[in-house]
C-alpha cells in the first residue's frame, strides 16, 4: 500500500550512543513505514529509552544517523520536533492547570495556527473522552485520565509520528483497551505513524512490526507472526497410558527430547500440525489426548533475550510504584 | 456516538508553520501567561509571601523606632525602611517563581517545554518575565500601604516604584532560574536561595543608612547587588517626602565608590546589567542542558 519511493517515517542507520565507556546503543538499523504501528520491545537497560530519546532529539547520537518524518534528528532538530508527538512514561502535565489549559499551552509552544486551536482541541479531547472534563484541574484526574490527556496533547499539533513510551503501563484493562481504540482510530483517520514501547505481550500483538532490542542491539525485527514462526517449534502435549514408554519412543523414532510436566508429556517440534498424524501412526504408545500450542510472543522474547517479558515488566513496575509513592508524598507536602 | 464519528471523519488537520520570531514570541507569551495563571490559582502563596515584608515594616519598624528616634532626624523608622521592604517583598516572590522551574523538573513538566520546537531562550525569557510580573503584582500591594508609613500617594511615586520592582524582580528571577538550571532538588534550591537572599537583604542597606559603616560591612554592602536596587528606591520615595536636608543626608547618603557618589541611574543600570547577565547565563545553561 505504501509507495516504495515514499520516505519512511523513521529511518535509522548504524545509530549508536555511548555514555563514557558504556555503549548503550551499539549501531542499530531499521526503518518504519508511514502509517505503521511499530512496537519496540526489550528488557530494561536494553537501550530502548536511549534510542527513543535520540529519535525524539532529546539525546545526541554518538554516531550513525536517523531521520524522523524525513528530517535529520541532529541537523534539523526543530523540524523533527514539530512533526512528532511525545507521550512519555512519566507524566509531563501541569497539574495546576486545567486539561484545556494544558492543551492550549502545548498548541502555543508548537505554533498551532490560532484558528485551528479550538476545533483541534475539541477533536482530540473528544477522542479520548475528556471533552466534558476540559475545565477540570489535572491534579483531580485519575491516572488513566491523565494518560489519555497526554495522548490528546501529543496529538494537538497533528504530528506525523507519535512516540508512545509504555502508553498503557499501570492502567486498568478497560483504559488499556480504550487507548488501543484511539491508536487504531488514529491510524485510520490521520495516517499517523506510531512508534511505541510496551511490556504487554498481548498488546505487542497489535503492532504491525516488532523490534526486540537487547544489550544495545536489535536482535529481532519482523511482524509478530513471522517472529513467532521463526521461533520454529510448536509445543505438543500428549496424555498417554505410559509416559515413560512415550518419552522413550519419541526419542527413538523422532529424535526429539520430551519431558513430563503437569501430568502430560510435552515436547517442541516444528510444523506441529503436520507432525501430529505421524505421532499417532508411529508412536506405538496409546495416546489419550493431544494439544498443540503455537509459540507466543513471550516465547519469542525469551528466545531472543533469555528473559521473560514479565520479569522485565515486574522490575519496571516496582520502580514505577516507588516513583509514584514519592510523587504522592511530595504532593501532600 | 454519531457525533464523535462525524468529527473524526472531518479531521481538523493542523499545519504547523515553520519557526519564526512570531512563534518564539508566542512561546514567550504562553510561558509568561502560565506563571500568571498559577500565581492567581495559588492564593496561599500570595498571602504567605506578604507576611515577611509586613513583619519587617510594622513590627520591626515600630519596635526599633523607640531606640532610633534620636538618630533618624525626626523621620519615622517605618518610613525609612519602607523602600527596603518594597524591594524585599518582590525578592521573595521572584525567588518562588524561579523555584517553580525546579518543581516543573520534578513533575516532568519541564520536559514538555524543553522538547517543544522553540528556542530554550524563549522559555527562559518567558519564565523570567512571568516571575517579574507576578512579583510586580505582589509589590503593588506594598505600594498601596504607602500612606500607612507616612508616604503620600502620587502618580510618579507609584509608577517609579512599580518600575523598579519589576526590574528587581526580573533580576532576581533570572538569578533563580540560573541557579535552578544546576540544582535539581527543591530542598537544595531553597537552601541556596535562603543562603544568598537573606544576606543580600541584610547587607543591602534596606534597614540602615550606608554611611559610616565599619570597613568590612561597607565593602560587602558595595558588593551586594541589592544595594543598587534599594538606593534608587529610597531616593525615589524620599523625593516625595518633605525632609530636612540633615535627615536626607543622614538617611539617604547615596552609594559611594572610593569617595565617588554613584548616580542613581548607574545603580539602576547595574541591576539591569546584572539581570541580563544572569539571564544570559541561564539561557546558556539550559541550551547546554542535554
Amino acid at each position: 500500500m505504501t509507495d516504495a519511493a515514499a520516505t519512511p517515517a523513521i529511518s535509522v542507520k548504524s545509530l549508536r550512543k555511548s555514555f563514557g565507556d558504556f555503549e548503550a546503543v551499539r549501531g542499530v538499523d531499521f526503518e518504519v513505514e508511514t502509517g505503521e504501528v511499530f512496537g519496540f520491545l526489550g528488557p530494561n537497560g536494553a537501550g530502548k529509552t536511549t534510542t527513543i530519546n535520540m529519535l525524539c532529539t532529546l539525546t545526541k547520537p554518538s554516531g550513525g544517523a536517523a531521520t524522523v518524518a524525513g528530517h535529520d534528528v541532529v541537523a534539523a532538530r526543530d523540524e523533527v520536533r514539530r512533526h512528532i508527538g511525545l507521550v512519555f512514561q512519566d507524566p509531563t502535565l501541569d497539574g495546576y492547570l486545567s486539561a484545556a489549559q494544558n492543551l492550549r499551552l502545548h498548541a502555543e509552544l508548537y505554533g498551532v495556527p490560532k484558528a485551528a486551536v479550538a476545533p483541534r482541541m475539541r477533536q482530540v479531547l473528544e477522542m479520548v473522552g475528556l471533552w466534558e472534563r476540559r475545565d477540570g484541574q489535572v491534579l483531580t484526574f485519575s491516572g488513566g485520565m491523565r494518560r489519555r490527556l497526554e495522548i490528546a496533547r501529543g496529538l494537538m499539533h497533528s504530528p506525523r509520528v507519535l512516540f508512545l513510551d509504555e502508553p498503557t503501563i499501570g492502567l486498568d484493562p478497560q483504559t488499556r483497551s480504550s487507548i488501543w481504540g484511539y491508536i487504531r482510530q488514529l491510524q485510520e483517520s490521520e495516517e499517523i505513524t506510531i512508534f511505541m514501547t510496551t511490556h504487554y505481550m498481548d498488546e505487542a500483538e497489535f503492532c504491525g512490526r516488532i523490534a526486540i532490542m537487547d544489550h544495545g542491539e536489535i536482535v529481532a525485527l519482523d511482524t509478530p507472526e513471522a517472529l513467532k514462526e521463526a521461533v520454529g517449534a510448536d509445543r505438543i502435549r500428549i496424555e498417554t497410558d505410559d509416559d515413560g514408554a512415550a518419552i522413550e519412543a519419541i526419542g527413538e523414532r523422532f529424535g526429539l527430547e520430551a519431558t513430563v510436566s503437569e501430568g502430560a508429556v510435552s515436547f517442541a517440534v516444528p510444523d506441529g500440525e503436520e507432525f501430529v498424524p505421524r505421532l499417532f501412526a508411529e508412536l506405538g504408545v496409546p495416546i489419550r489426548s493431544v494439544s498443540l500450542s503455537r509459540p507466543t510472543l513471550d516465547d519469542v522474547f525469551m528466545s531472543h533475550t533469555g528473559t521473560t517479558i514479565r520479569d522485565a515488566e515486574e522490575s519496571s513496575a516496582k520502580n514505577r510504584a516507588k516513583m509514584s509513592a514519592q510523587m504522592m508524598a511530595r504532593t501532600r507536602a | 456516538m454519531s457525533d464523535a464519528v462525524a468529527t473524526t471523519a472531518d479531521v481538523v488537520r493542523v499545519h504547523v508553520p515553520a519557526r519564526s520570531w512570531r512563534s518564539e514570541l508566542r512561546a514567550v507569551k504562553i510561558v509568561w501567561y502560565r506563571e500568571l495563571i498559577r500565581f492567581a490559582n495559588d492564593r496561599v502563596r500570595i498571602v504567605t509571601s506578604l507576611v515577611q515584608p509586613l513583619l519587617f515594616l510594622f513590627v520591626l519598624g515600630a519596635g526599633l523606632q523607640q531606640l532610633s528616634s534620636a538618630s533618624t532626624d525626626g523621620v519615622n523608622l517605618k518610613t525609612f525602611i519602607y523602600p527596603g521592604v518594597l524591594c524585599m517583598s518582590v525578592m521573595f516572590t521572584a525567588m518562588f517563581s524561579a523555584a517553580s522551574i525546579v518543581w516543573d523538573r520534578e513533575y516532568g513538566f519541564l520536559r514538555e517545554m524543553m522538547v517543544a520546537p522553540v528556542r530554550r531562550s524563549s522559555i527562559v525569557v518567558g519564565k523570567c518575565l512571568g516571575g517579574a510580573t507576578v512579583a510586580g503584582f505582589q509589590g503593588l500591594i506594598m505600594i498601596v500601604l504607602a500612606p500607612a508609613v507616612g508616604v503620600p500617594y502620587s502618580v510618579t511615586l507609584v509608577l517609579g516604584v512599580f518600575a523598579l520592582q519589576l526590574l528587581l524582580a526580573f533580576a532576581i528571577t533570572a538569578f533563580g532560574v540560573m541557579v535552578a538550571a544546576r540544582i535539581t532538588q527543591i530542598q537544595s534550591f531553597m537552601g541556596v536561595m535562603q543562603l544568598v537572599v537573606m544576606p543580600m537583604f541584610f547587607l543591602s542597606g534596606a534597614l540602615f543608612p550606608v554611611t559610616n559603616l565599619p570597613g568590612w560591612l561597607a565593602v560587602l554592602n558595595r558588593l551586594d547587588p541589592l544595594t543598587y536596587a534599594v538606593e534608587p528606591m529610597r531616593s525615589l520615595v524620599f523625593a516625595h517626602l518633605d525632609l530636612s536636608s540633615s535627615a536626607e543626608a543622614a538617611l539617604n547618603p547615596g552609594i559611594t565608590w572610593f569617595g565617588w557618589t554613584v548616580p542613581v541611574a548607574l545603580s539602576v543600570f547595574t541591576v539591569f546589567a546584572l539581570g541580563m547577565t544572569m539571564l544570559a547565563i541561564a539561557i546558556w545553561e539550559f541550551n547546554a542542558g542535554d
